[in-house]
């Protein structure tokens, strides 16, 4: 690769041939890398050698014109660089316009945020081509705003285009905004309602920024857009791309040493009501202890202070049907906060009082309300649910499962149901220690039930780790002290949590639809299922619930809902995880097969990465299985 | 296992009345009785002698009004005692009498009990908050002429004085003022002057007692909310917030450090005492014997460091005496 000689009248496109031929062979990274640094530096201050790059690239024939606008693209270091060298590349010659404004932007979305920044910040510098960069904003805007690409786009593509977008916004000037407020407006309305239909979390966020930034550009005084959501590091990264920053010399990181801009690192959405009960004892242990400065202090030896708790003024009733008294009669506010505090070990404490009154219990818990403003209600209200749950399993798992289906419930209290269902079966499944209902520490794999989340990370997580702990089948066996074993209790209610939940789902209500609108709680319903499931190892009814949850996925497998679908995916990998391998071959065969074609057509055609994922891993298990169960060469 | 907190030594009753204030005098020599003083909601002054733990002696000198202040002056034979009657007055005990010396009309309203601190043989200073709202007043005492009123500049707003700490450095050099006020804040003022040298914000609700330990130039205060304040004064006379500490119930009445510096008492509204070490402030234990408001607690000024007492009073009308922490 030789430097560009002086002399002023040498034939560039000579040159230019050789530029294009070389970027189409994919040799980009190592011609420009050097070509590159020196053009800049070349072209910074002399108009001459600016004038010799623009007809470089103008001469380089249509065929290879994409490669080489790529290659500069990537590696300019910044957008007044690639205007130097570039020049009114994009108005003069029809391909490169295609290449920068729909190939780069709207066809592909690999390239890193700098690219992008770049890209648009290129096109804003010159008034020829600020009409392109007005006419990408509103290419832009469409494909946001589609509610088709919003449900079937991977996110990946959703994140990119919506950086695009906001770099866009902060290029745009004064008069420019003006011209374009309403259609700005309308897109955004639209783009915002698809958005916020999403089932999945990081759609939704994506939504709520680019929607608040269009909101603030063309509402600079008055009322701006404003949602709640949490802030994570690609929230603020993406709002720091609405500030238009002076242009850096930074080289734009290429491809293969991308960092991870990509929706991977979606950040895990925490409990958004404050489930910790911070009013009791705020004991603080103090400093000194670790001090290592001797002091005559250490000489005092402190007394028993366990007993210094928080001052109660009300006393909560110590029977159980003078809770119930207070949670449905009661207009005493201080007594019905130190009930529903003290309902959960209550109900512990007297199983057999539970018992009596269980569904009744139940059913004034499922339909409290919060009267005051006490913290962490809902958890305790969940913790009461779970409780009267477990002590009488049966009679409350039929009303309970009744009621998911029954009309003129808020969908928050369906998916409350749910997860009471979940947690009790849970601790149903766990082996009890000595009387106390303390659920071992997780080196089993702990299933995190975030009330609040839609996010189907915690279920892979948790599959991934079963499947390791699977494969190494010689495990070390009886390392951990064994707690004192107890019969399943699970396994004699495991049907009657699970089969009432999967029977009625195709049955709609004049309130609950829920393979219609409703399909965020489907989502939440499969991933109940699924976890219903893998808590259902080792039960005798397990044979039968694989059987009937894979009919179940078969029947909804072509849900477009991804949500829906990373729950399926999960009922699959719990399937094969709990039911023993021979039950599977022998009684659930056909299923299996059919699942399977399903699964191999997910791994290569479904547009959500976290579906493909599922899937993959899925076929992994059929195959271990498989090899599980051929008989050892003799 | 750390052991179970103690019991009291014994109980005072017989006050009838929720006790209000406390001191003690057993500094005597033998044949000298050990004394607490204790002024109660009823107007009256007990005078306990603690070999028999049986009332001495009952002073009724505020015409039924709540005593809430009671120190002695040089010994058990002269003491000084503050009602809601708006009035100090000086006692004359000496031999057996029980007389009204000497009286000081305060006309003030509210509930600060005064500070007493001798500058010199025969002469004291005494603060006490003054008629005006925001106004404390230093008088020498027996002379009782006015040293200086202390006025917050205008717009300060910072409420009533709520308790005050006299101080000086050492004998014969100039005394200090460090008073609590109801907006949270403690000011330290310069007595010559009567100028304000450093203010500090320490609460966010009214201070309700302050202790100072002028050897460490650290101070403690308590007020309504979960939070004691630890707060230091530099070498420019400025207060600093040194550390706080959050309690489990909210509400401090009194906070006394024993002479010794070593342990500091603190008095609950959740009708706790609580005991902490004053270095670190490290909780040394919860003494829970009360059923009601805590309103005091004093630390007893034995010469034999084994004798020390602690005693509290409450709203349940008992005065408990603890024996804790006294062989360092």
């Amino acid at each position: 690769v030789s430097v560009i000689p002086g002399g002023l009248d040498c034939s560039i496109s000579f040159v230019s041939h050789i530029l294009g031929k070389v970027c189409v062979h994919g040799r980009q990274k190592e011609i420009l890398s050097v070509l590159v640094p020196r053009l800049t530096d070349l072209t910074k201050s002399d108009c001459i050698w600016q004038r010799i790059c623009w007809r470089l690239v103008e001469c380089v024939p249509d065929r290879w014109m994409e490669a080489v606008v790529l290659g500069f693209v990537q590696r300019a270091p910044g957008a007044d660089v690639l205007s130097r060298l570039l020049g009114n590349l994009v108005v003069k010659n029809k391909k490169a316009q295609f290449v920068v404004t729909q190939k780069l932007l709207l066809l592909q979305y690999g390239y890193s945020t700098a690219v992008l920044r770049n890209l648009l910040g290129y096109l804003s510098l010159d008034s020829l081509r600020r009409a392109l960069l007005i006419k990408v904003l509103h290419e832009l805007l469409e494909t946001w705003g589609s509610s088709s690409a919003v449900k079937h786009s991977p996110p990946e593509q959703q994140l990119y285009i919506s950086k695009a977008i906001l770099i866009c916004l902060s290029h745009l000037k004064e008069p420019e905004i003006e011209t374009c407020r309403q259609e700005l407006l309308m897109s955004m309305m639209e783009g915002v309602k698809c958005h916020l239909d999403s089932s999945l979390p990081q759609i939704r966020r994506l939504g709520m920024i680019v929607a608040e930034s269009i909101s603030s550009k063309i509402n600079k005084d008055g009322p701006v857009l404003k949602f709640q959501y949490e802030e994570g590091d690609e929230e603020r990264e993406l709002k720091s791309l609405l500030v238009h920053s002076p242009p850096l010399s930074v080289v734009p990181s290429l491809p293969d040493d991308d960092r991870s801009e990509k929706a991977e690192a979606a950040p895990m959405l925490e409990l958004e009501s404050d489930g910790k009960s911070s009013a009791v004892a705020a004991r603080v242990v103090p400093d000194g202890e670790s001090d290592a400065e001797l002091d005559s202090d250490d000489d005092l030896i402190p007394y028993d202070m366990s007993e210094d708790k928080e001052l109660k003024k009300t006393k909560a009733p110590v029977y159980i049907r003078d809770c119930i008294e207070v949670l449905t009669g009661s207009e005493d506010v201080d007594k019905w906060e130190a009930t529903v505090k003290a309902l959960e070990s209550l109900v512990r404490k007297n199983p057999a009082a539970a018992r009596e009154v269980s569904v009744e219990l139940a059913k004034i818990l499922l339909h409290l309300d919060e009267k005051t403003c006490l913290e962490g209600f809902a958890e305790l209200r969940q913790k009461a649910q779970v409780a009267v749950l477990t002590t009488d399993p049966i009679p409350v798992t039929q009303y309970l499962t009744s009621q998911f289906y029954s009309l003129n419930y808020s969908l928050r209290q369906r998916m409350d149901i749910l997860d009471v269902l979940v947690l009790a079966a849970r601790e149903l499944s766990y082996p009890k220690s000595r009387g106390k209902t303390k659920l071992p520490a997780a080196q089993n794999p702990c299933i995190q039930v975030l009330p609040e989340s839609g996010s189907s990370k915690d279920w892979r997580r948790t599959v991934d780790e079963r499947i390791k702990s699977k494969t190494r089948r010689f495990a070390k066996g009886q390392s951990q002290v064994e707690q004192p074993s107890g019969p399943n209790e699970f396994n004699s209610v495991a049907g009657h949590f699970f089969f009432p939940l999967i029977q009625n789902f195709d049955r709609p209500l004049s309130t609950f639809d829920l393979l219609g609108e409703d399909h965020f709680v489907l989502g939440r319903l499969v991933h109940t299922l699924a976890v219903l499931m893998y808590l259902a190892v080792n039960t005798v009814a397990v044979t039968a619930m694989g059987k009937a949850l894979l009919e179940f996925v078969w029947a909804l497998r072509f849900h477009t809902d991804p949500y829906v679908r990373q729950g399926l995916l999960s009922c699959v990998s719990s399937t094969l995880l709990s039911v023993p391998a021979e039950h599977l071959l022998a009684d659930v065969a056909e299923e299996l097969l059919e699942t399977r074609s399903w699964l191999e057509d997910v791994v290569e055609k479904d547009s959500d990465g976290d579906c493909r994922r599922l899937a993959l891993q899925n076929l992994l298990l059929m195959e271990n299985l498989k090899k599980k169960l051929k008989p050892a060469p003799s | 296992m750390a052991r179970p907190p103690p019991d009291p030594q014994f109980v005072l009753r017989g006050t009838s009345a929720a006790v209000h204030a406390l001191h003690f005098s057993c500094g005597g020599q033998e044949p000298d009785v050990p004394i607490l003083f204790s002024g109660s909601e009823n107007g009256f002054i007990h005078v306990w002698n603690l070999k028999t733990h049986r009332v001495g002696t009952t002073l009724d000198g505020h015409g039924r009004k709540s005593v809430y202040w009671v120190e002695t002056m040089d010994g058990k034979d002269r003491l000084l005692s503050q009602g809601r009657d708006q009035r100090i007055c000086l006692w004359d005990l000496a031999e057996g009498r029980t007389s009204v010396m000497d009286s000081v009309f305060t006309e003030n309203v509210g509930f600060c009990g005064c500070s007493l601190l001798k500058v010199a043989q025969g002469r004291w200073l005494m603060a006490m908050a003054a008629k005006a709202l925001e106004e404390v007043q230093v008088l020498e005492l027996p002379s009782k002429t006015s040293v200086c009123t202390l006025k917050p500049e205008v717009g300060a707003k910072l409420g009533m004085p709520m308790c005050l700490k006299l101080w000086q450095v050492s004998c014969g050099s100039e005394p200090l003022l460090l008073a609590g006020y109801e907006d949270g804040s403690v000011v330290l003022w310069n007595l010559s002057m009567g100028e304000v040298l450093s203010q500090l914000v320490c609460h966010q609700e009214p201070v309700m007692s302050l202790d100072f330990d002028l050897e460490k130039a650290k101070g403690i205060s308590g007020s309504s909310e979960k939070v004691l304040s630890i707060w230091s004064l530099n070498e420019q006379q400025n207060l600093q917030v040194h550390k706080t500490h959050t309690l489990v119930n909210a509400g401090i009445s009194d906070v006394t450090i024993r002479p010794d510096k070593k342990i500091l008492a603190t008095a609950g509204w959740d009708h706790r005492i609580r005991i902490f070490g004053w270095k670190k402030l490290k909780p040394l234990a919860v003494l829970d014997y009360h059923t009601a408001t805590v309103h005091c607690v004093s630390f007893s000024d034995h010469r034999k460091p084994s004798e020390r007492l602690l005693a509290a009073g409450s709203k349940d009308h008992r005065i408990s005496i603890w024996s804790i922490y006294t062989q360092t």
